[in-house]
């Protein structure tokens, strides 16, 4: 027991004076209250998200505006809002003023119940067709697993690395050669991306063949936004990696990195509807950007054209972040 | 005339509350080996990184062939660390390849593993690698650019007595080759069997600086004799003699033998375990310092 506690003490010790990751060990948790919070929060997270053809939502209109659990989102214009439907953005669109109507796509799970829950307060409320080939909801998550995977294997895969090659002294060994700290990072990023097309071309091969999914787009544009939008995420991870040297302080700032994104770049849900400054948030996230063109290319065809601002953002930040790396970098433990 | 080699400017490194260096000058002329020799946190180190180009100095200045530290010095210069770890996985030739990778001119690869005896290892992991095996494969890797200018900083600490032999035979083959070496070592043995020249450094000073056996005439024109410290009585230690305590052992130092030993008798010292021996540089520093090189 007398071990214990001498080891105990000794390793609280040394996690005190490690200013840097014990004050990232509080801002972490506190980072992920105040996101989920906003997110997630205020009356309880809604259940379902209803886009309402009208101006603005009064819930006098209609008994069904005043259901519980459900996120009414005013829509102006109907084909888009059609078309979202399509893409599983809502669950479900609806015209309340006579006579009602509703747009739901058949494949949705989340539809089915929502539309149950409408004809339970307006069985005369007319089913309308979705126009354009609705999407699965499986299809609308393949882009999203896709780009969780290569998130995270890129801004682990790098961060990791570099962090023990500095530890181990291996940094500062090379640092005692011609080699450049942009020479050295470029040669991490394309090592990194090489690897992580090889597992994300498994994975959409893999996962396609199961589900029995065929992209809309062509493929040689998607493989060229996998490309830029991995670049993208390495030279993110090279930006942590760049000077620090404590696992922990590394392992919190991924991880503040990559939840943010998981939940705000629309991986599982769409943010339609959020809040307008967690859009805006989601917008300065790579992936965001990412899944948007990759929805746009693997779901409805897009062209080189459609998803060029996706691209130059992701080039953009690309050049930006591995700037700041090279700028930051440490070849050894200071 | 041309510049040295390598020349240290008042070279001054301050951390927080301590002075590493404290203003260091020296000139490293073509085709010797300089010793570095001081005990642990007399500065070494953090000296011989500095003339790397690891460490930027507080103030002072590092020039290599009369010009400041640059891309030249990098493709020039071979540096084996204290402390290095190599990437996990990797064969001894893998590494080796790797390392060749990064300079424009060098030996091949056959050549450094022909010359550090490393033609048995090649396949292996570089974690399988015993001590003394790694510091010859580390010592590869600073030779792979046939460098002009070679820094070793301790590399024989940690090895057993037969690897510290067998690298010691590595650096002496290399000096044959006319390489110029600064070596920082805390073994007088090393010292006195491979440098040219040796600066002794204490609290990040030089204090004395030559060959090492000019140095020795210089500071002992006598012989030196050694008596375990338990055995020397108190009252002897007033006795008129050049007397010297170290951790273990009272040296004295003489030029006249014959009547020391007489003074030693009369006081009654026993001289059973008494030794008589030349002077050698851990002398030299107990001398000029008051403090063992090991301490």
């Amino acid at each position: 027991m007398k071990r214990l506690v001498a080891v105990w003490h000794a390793r609280n010790l040394e996690f005190l004076r490690d200013r840097s990751t014990l004050i990232f060990s509080l801002v972490l948790p506190l980072a992920l209250i105040i996101g989920m919070s906003f997110v997630l929060g205020g009356k309880g997270r809604p259940l379902f998200k209803v886009g309402v053809l009208a101006p603005a939502v009064d819930t006098q209109a209609h008994p069904f505006l005043s259901e519980l659990y459900v996120d009414f989102v005013p829509v102006t214009d109907e084909a888009d809002a059609v078309r979202k439907v399509s893409r599983h953005s809502l669950d479900l669109l609806v015209d309340v003023r006579q006579p009602v109507r509703y747009w739901v796509n058949p494949s949705s799970p989340k539809g089915y119940i929502i539309e149950k829950l409408l004809l339970e307060t307006d069985r005369d409320a007319h089913r309308q067709p979705v126009s354009g080939e609705a999407i699965r909801y499986i299809d609308w998550l393949f882009p999203g697993i896709l780009g969780m995977n290569l998130m995270f294997s890129c801004l682990f895969g790098v961060g990791y690395v570099v962090l023990r090659y500095r530890k181990t002294g291996f940094l500062k060994r090379l640092h005692a050669t011609p080699l450049t700290a942009f020479e050295f990072l470029t040669a991490q990023v394309l090592s990194r991306l090489a690897l992580t097309l090889l597992v994300t071309t498994m994975l959409y091969v893999g996962i396609a063949s199961i589900i029995g999914f065929h992209s809309a787009g062509n493929m040689l544009l998607l493989v060229g936004l996998m490309v830029l939008g991995a670049l993208s995420m390495i030279a993110l991870g090279l930006t942590i990696a760049a000077r620090f040297s404590s696992e922990e302080l590394v392992g919190g700032l991924l991880n503040l990195l990559t939840w943010p994104m998981m939940l705000l770049s629309g991986v599982w849900f769409s943010l339609e509807g959020s809040p307008q400054w967690v859009q805006w948030v989601a917008q300065v996230f790579p992936l965001t950007h990412l899944l948007e063109a990759a929805r746009a290319v693997m779901l409805d065809g897009a062209g080189v054209a459609a998803i060029t601002p996706d691209l130059l953002y992701l080039a953009f930040t690309t050049i930006a972040f591995l700037a700041f790396g090279a700028w930051s970098f440490r070849w050894r433990v200071e | 005339m041309s510049p040295p080699l390598l020349e240290v400017r008042d070279l001054v490194k301050k951390y927080a509350t301590v002075t590493a260096v404290d203003g260091i000058s020296l000139g490293v002329e073509d085709g010797i080996c300089l010793g570095l020799l001081g005990p642990n946190g007399a500065g070494k180190t953090t000296s011989i990184e500095i003339m790397e180009g690891i460490l930027a100095p507080t103030s002072g200045e590092v020039l290599y062939r009369g010009e400041p530290l640059g891309q030249r010095f990098k493709e020039e210069a071979g540096i084996l660390f204290q402390k290095t770890a190599l990437q996990d996985f990797l064969t001894v030739r893998q590494s080796l390849n790797m390392f060749r990778g990064l300079y424009t001119k060098g030996l091949s690869v056959d050549e450094v593993v022909r010359l550090c005896a490393l033609e048995k290892l090649e396949k292996r992991d570089t974690r399988k690698l015993s001590g003394g095996q790694q510091q010859r494969l580390l010592l590869a890797i600073a030779l792979v650019n046939d460098p002009t200018l070679l820094f070793l900083d301790e590399p024989t600490t940690g090895l057993d007595p037969q690897a510290r032999r067998n690298f010691w035979d590595l650096v002496q083959s290399i000096k044959q080759r006319r390489k110029t070496i600064i070596l920082t070592t805390h073994y007088m043995d090393e010292a006195e069997l491979l440098c040219d020249e040796i600066a002794i450094i204490d609290r990040g000073r030089i204090i004395a600086r030559g060959a090492p056996r000019r140095l020795l005439r210089e500071h002992f024109a006598e012989v030196l004799l050694e008596l375990p410290r338990q055995e020397f009585p108190a009252a002897a230690r007033t006795l008129p003699l050049k007397l010297i305590e170290a951790s273990d052992r009272v040296e004295i130092t003489t030029n006249d033998l014959d009547s020391t030993l007489r003074v030693l008798m009369d006081a009654r010292v026993p001289l059973n375990d008494l030794r008589i021996r030349p002077p050698n540089l851990e002398d030299l520093f107990l001398e000029l310092t008051g403090k063992e090189l090991r301490a």
